[in-house]
This record gives C-alpha cells, sequence and structure tokens, in this order.
C-alpha cells in the first residue's frame, strides 16, 4: 500500500475482426513504402494517461478500470481496452 | 396533438434543419430543445439531428451520451415513445447504448459527401410505415465516422429481430461493396432497437425532404418524417 499519485493508461483498440483502416493505411503506405518489410501489421488505437490519486497501483488500476467501463471510455460492440499503471 | 422536441447539443448543425421540415414541411408541433433544458419527458417524440457534439471526443457521440437528456429519452423510450437519431444522433443513441453495435470511421480514412440508395428493410417502426419494404429512398449522407459495426455473428440475430432498417444499395437494388459508402458491416445504413420505436440512421433525411435541395427534385426522405407524423396522429395524418 503506497498512497500517492500513479500514472494510468488506457488503451482502446478496435477489436481483432474490426477493420482498423487507419492502422492498414500506416502499415501498407508508410511503414512497407519505407522499407520496413520486418513490419507485418499495424494497429492504430487511442491512448489516454490520467493522474489518479490511489492508495495503490493495484487502487488506481481498478479505479480507471471501472470508469472505463462505467463511464464508456470504449464501446464494447467494437473496441478491447488495456488498462496498466506506468509510473 | 402529439408535440415533438429536436434535441440541441454543442455542435449539433443539422437541428434546424430538422425542425424546419418538420414544422414546415409535415406540420409537427416542434420545439427546438436545448439538452439541458430537456428534463422531463414532455414530448411525444424526439429527434437527435446531426452534426457534432462537443467536438466528438473521445468517440463520435460518446460524451453527449451522457448528458441528462439521454436519461429523459431513454425515459420515452421505455414507454415506447417514437426516438430518431440522424447522424450524429445516431452515433449518440448508439453510444448510450439504446441502439445497438459501434459507428466507426469510415474504412476510406475519408469524410464521405454523397447521395445514397437506401433500401427498406422493415416498415415496423414509427419512421418506416408509410415507406413500402424493397423500396429504395435516395438520401443523402456526409460524415467521417460512418461505419456501422458490430460483431459479424451479431448479424443474423439483427436480422431476425428486424432490427435492420435500411441498407446501401446499387441502382439494382443490391447490397454490394461498391455501393457501401463507408465500409459499414453488411451494408447497414441504419438499425433500430429491438421494440422498433428507437431508429437511427446515418443518411439525412431533413436533406431529401423538399424539391430544391434534391438533384432530380425528389423528397424521399419525406416518408420517415410522414411516417412519424402518423404515428403520432393516426391514420389520417
Amino acid at each position: 500500500m503506497t498512497p500517492g499519485s500513479y500514472v494510468v493508461e488506457v488503451i482502446v483498440e478496435n477489436k481483432p475482426l474490426a477493420r482498423d483502416p487507419e492502422g492498414e493505411t500506416i502499415h501498407q503506405n508508410l511503414i512497407l513504402k519505407g522499407g520496413y518489410n520486418q513490419v507485418t501489421g499495424v494497429r492504430a488505437g487511442k491512448l489516454l494517461r490520467m493522474k489518479v490519486e490511489a492508495n495503490s497501483p493495484e487502487d488506481a488500476r481498478a479505479i480507471v478500470r471501472k470508469l472505463s467501463d462505467d463511464l464508456r471510455i470504449y464501446n464494447p460492440s467494437a473496441h478491447t481496452i488495456q488498462v496498466r499503471v506506468v509510473g | 396533438m402529439g408535440k415533438v422536441a429536436v434535441i440541441q447539443y454543442p455542435g449539433s448543425n443539422c437541428d434546424l434543419d430538422a425542425l424546419e421540415i418538420l414544422r414546415d414541411v409535415v406540420k409537427a408541433k416542434t420545439d427546438l430543445v436545448w439538452h439541458k433544458d430537456l428534463t422531463h419527458d414532455d414530448y411525444d417524440a424526439y429527434v437527435l439531428p446531426g452534426g457534432f457534439s462537443y467536438g466528438d471526443y473521445l468517440r463520435a457521440g460518446a460524451i453527449a451520451a451522457t448528458s441528462p437528456s439521454l436519461r429523459i429519452v431513454k425515459e420515452a423510450t421505455e414507454g415506447g415513445k417514437p426516438v430518431l437519431g440522424i447522424c450524429n444522433g445516431f452515433q449518440i443513441l448508439v453510444e448510450a447504448g439504446l441502439l445497438p453495435g459501434a459507428v466507426l470511421r469510415n474504412s476510406s480514412l475519408r469524410f464521405v459527401c454523397t447521395w445514397t440508395r437506401l433500401r427498406v428493410e422493415t416498415t415496423r417502426t414509427p419512421f418506416t410505415k408509410r415507406a413500402n419494404a424493397g423500396q429504395v429512398l435516395e438520401i443523402p449522407i456526409a460524415h467521417n465516422e460512418g461505419r456501422y459495426y458490430l460483431d459479424k455473428e451479431q448479424v443474423p440475430e439483427l436480422e431476425r429481430n428486424q432490427q435492420i432498417v435500411f441498407r446501401y444499395v446499387n441502382e439494382k437494388k443490391e447490397a454490394t461493396e461498391d455501393a457501401n459508402p463507408n465500409g459499414s458491416i453488411d451494408n447497414i445504413a441504419g438499425v433500430c432497437n429491438q421494440k422498433g420505436n428507437v431508429m437511427g440512421l446515418m443518411p439525412h433525411p431533413e436533406r431529401a425532404s423538399i424539391p430544391v435541395l434534391s438533384l432530380d427534385s425528389q423528397t424521399d426522405g419525406r416518408v420517415i418524417f410522414d411516417s412519424m407524423m402518423r404515428t403520432l396522429h393516426g391514420p389520417g395524418a
């Protein structure tokens, strides 16, 4: 238990089966054209970085996970999220 | 006498168009209501107009979906009242969970502004009851986030429940890839809830309801508002 201020990131991505034209365009028209053939796929998403007052990193993560569900930070019909404490 | 509210959000810009069609063309008693002023379910039908809302930050419609006005709209839908979402209004209804699925960025990554053909898939909604099943309506779209999405395996369920109201089609009435302007799954342009009283669509019927706005003076969009009038006032309307 270390009360304090934590930095929590939420990464919102389209579900794997939902096409991601932005990622496809970055891959095909920038990365592959630039000669980086080692890159076999790109998915674009959205990153939200939140500063959270909490009792522990686990609490901070749980708060952000809950708000992401409650306030529909993502649309579960089309998106997945990852929530991670980075600082 | 049925009374309609067009709900105005910060960024709505097709609100006055919808108001004009409702008031002056189909002669519905209609108020333009700022979303924060909608505190009671005092109307008989609600229209969420097109445009933007809250900069469409996070996702189109996502922030407006948390407006207290949506609580009133939800209450109205539970009572069976007709609710229509056009473009951003559709996105808001989806984000508020009143309609299924999600509306994502166009597959072309471009803002698309063009005329489309819509095939009427069901006439059971208050907004299509004066149309004929299979009828094609020419109605324009103008959006950047119009790609209707839900998991592929959910499409048959939507179909079974008669929740798919419009599909983009070609001149032969076929739902082809070429006729799909934004990459929507299964060419879906508009859907309704299970009960059928809440409908949302990306195209703008209010832009195809008076002859001067159309390419060939047709008014195909009117049938949506005429249907709503019949729902509010009975067959004589």
